[in-house]
């Protein structure tokens, strides 16, 4: 059946969301904070210093229970109080736009904030219980945006102030990049997340807009293979290492010059689990017998604003970035890499990929 | 018998999870557990979905609920609307009250995700922490993860954090106040209940298999059980 007219075309305007300009409450990731720290302080340099956007974080935000919550160790009713005090933060601040680091706790939030919306009832008991437990009263936000949106909502900003493009610098050619999105960013509430579920731009639009290609290949949805339990708990861990050798499998004949993501578990699993299969059995699968580096969205951003690639973090991954350093033709000091911030030399991480 | 079905339908992730499947299956080929483990999130429906309580206790006890990884890949692809993981969820909240969780390998593990990542909570304030790593017990991320808790003041230091102190900053110290405030809130909402529930009966299991559990922590030999012990039969 041929469909024709306006009203039988998928508006684009239907997968767009709103993202607030100014003004973020900004909320840490457990996970991100503990291995990807200078992506975290990298964000917040960003959206005050460069961006000059007000941004502020309440040193009395803890975890929002998520990691307890899907593994199944805390309940629904106690991660929504522990969700609604992380709101009181925020109201008793001044602040109505929340800035949510972390994937897992933004699915969080917008579970929370629909379940609210369909079961008043949950609403007052949680206000009942944060009462009760601290004293504390909150409103809703205005907006609900996750870190990489708000990078995605300044990316033309971003790139104007680019010193370097996602352009191998030898051919001309756009660098190929893997995104990887968090599944609880747009899979659960597909209207929270740029472009849906099935169109996430979140990620690709950051990757076109800096110069590079957006590789597309088979297993770009599926899972990392995190499952929570299924990681956490060392028995489990071939469920996780399976499904995110799955993804590598169907991304390498496409040749990435890198993977972005914006989840801090999918970042961990495929950076770490790449070490871990050259262990088991010799294989990578990026080009010339390298691993792929992987990114997270500041990172990159940074990558691209001309930030030494060591303030942000990189020389902490297992795959190291410099195939994607020289191909871009970035500038960076070999003797740094591994120093304190008062210059005295560290050791070198052993068995790290790509060196 | 206690009425399963009904207990289940206070819980709205339930309601909101359980609509009327049409046993189509698209969330088992969606699902990325049922390409690890032997596991089809579509009967685990199909058996709730009869409102049957010894078919709803068979599952309580089972493996089987065990198996998802949350990731909530069934929801954007139910035709119905349904959600498996929130069925799933929900059964394993009611597993754990029941006691029924020590019944299966895979349901006894909930003891080692209470001892670490429940346990951080109110000891630091976070699920997971930098300093509450352990890397002994994470071998197959490598040599760089050990290195960096090695040598964490320095590494945090490098990239603007707060390793263990109180502020502002990545991996800042969380105030004893505020994780006081944290403890009070699992209080009153359910989560220390739910602590109680797994701890009582894990202790329970762990005399009945002669392991001890001691009363906080991991060095005890029911926790190294839990989180290592695969006795096989659970994959495709």
């Amino acid at each position: 059946m041929k469909l024709e007219g306006e009203e039988n075309k998928i508006k684009w305007a239907d997968y767009q969301k709103e993202i607030a300009d100014d003004h973020f409450f900004y909320v840490r990731s457990c996970i991100r904070q503990s291995l990807y720290p200078g992506s975290e302080q990298f964000f917040l340099n960003l959206l005050g210093n460069i961006l000059k956007k007000d941004i502020y974080e309440n040193p009395s935000h803890t975890t929002c229970t998520g990691i307890g919550y899907h593994g199944d160790v805390v309940p629904f009713s106690t991660i929504q109080t522990v969700v609604a005090r992380h709101y009181a933060l925020m109201k008793e601040s001044g602040y109505k736009n929340i800035a949510i680091s972390c994937v897992t706790s933004f699915g969080i939030y917008t579970e929370i904030l629909e379940t609210w919306k369909h079961f008043p009832e949950e609403l007052e008991k949680t206000r009942e219980y944060l009462f009760k437990a601290t004293g504390r009263e909150f409103d809703i936000p205005e907006n609900v945006s996750h870190t990489s949106d708000i990078i995605y909502k300044f990316k033309d900003e971003i790139a104007s102030m680019a010193k370097y493009r996602l352009v191998d610098k030898e051919t001309g050619e756009p660098l190929k990049g893997v995104e990887h999105i968090g599944c609880h960013y747009a899979k659960i509430f597909p209207k929270y997340g740029v472009g849906g579920a099935e169109f996430p731009q979140v990620l690709s639009g950051m990757i076109t807009t800096w110069g590079g290609e957006v590789v597309d290949y088979p297993e770009r949805r599926h899972c990392c293979g995190f499952g929570f339990r299924q990681y956490l708990v060392q028995a489990n861990r071939g469920y996780s290492l399976s499904n995110s050798i799955t993804k590598f499998e169907s991304m390498k004949p496409y040749k990435p010059d890198f993977i972005l993501t914006n989840c801090p578990g999918c970042n961990m699993f495929m950076d770490k689990w790449q070490y871990t299969v050259k262990e088991m059995n010799g294989n990578t699968y990026g080009q010339d017998g390298n691993a792929i580096p992987v990114l997270t969205y500041e990172e990159l951003a940074g990558l691209v604003l001309g930030v030494d690639p060591w303030d942000l973090g990189l020389q902490f991954h297992a795959v190291q970035s410099e195939p994607l350093l020289d191909k871009m033709g970035i500038e960076y000091s070999k003797e740094d890499k591994y120093k304190t911030i008062d210059g005295r030399q560290m050791g070198v991480p052993a068995k790290i990929l790509n060196v | 018998m206690s009425n399963y079905y009904d207990t289940l339908m206070k819980d709205v992730r339930f309601v909101e999870g359980l609509n009327a499947c049409m046993n189509c299956g698209v969330c088992t080929a969606i699902c990325p557990a049922a390409a690890f483990y032997d596991y089809d999130p579509r009967k685990i429906v199909i058996a709730v979905q009869t409102k049957d309580d010894d078919e709803i206790e068979k599952l309580l006890k089972s493996e089987t609920i065990w198996y998802c990884g949350e990731c909530l890949s069934c929801k954007t692809r139910c035709p119905r609307g349904n959600t498996p993981a929130y069925v799933i969820m929900a059964l394993r909240t009611l597993s754990q009250q029941l006691g029924f969780f020590t019944e299966s390998e895979k349901g006894r593990q909930q003891f080692a995700l209470k001892r670490t990542v429940g346990d951080n909570i109110f000891e630091y304030g976070y699920c997971v922490a930098a300093y509450a790593m352990k890397p002994e017990l994470h071998p197959e991320q490598g040599p760089v993860w050990k290195y960096v808790i090695e040598n964490a003041r320095d590494v945090f230091e490098r990239l603007g954090g707060k390793y263990d102190e109180y502020g502002g900053g990545p991996m800042r110290k969380i105030p004893e106040d505020v994780r006081d405030e944290l403890i009070r809130i699992f209080e009153v909402s359910g989560g220390t209940e739910l602590f109680d529930d797994i701890e009582r009966h894990s202790k329970a299991k762990a005399k009945e298999m002669g392991l001890e559990t001691g009363d906080k922590g991991i060095d005890n030999p029911y926790f190294m059980e839990v989180y290592t012990k695969d006795s096989g039969g659970h994959h495709c």
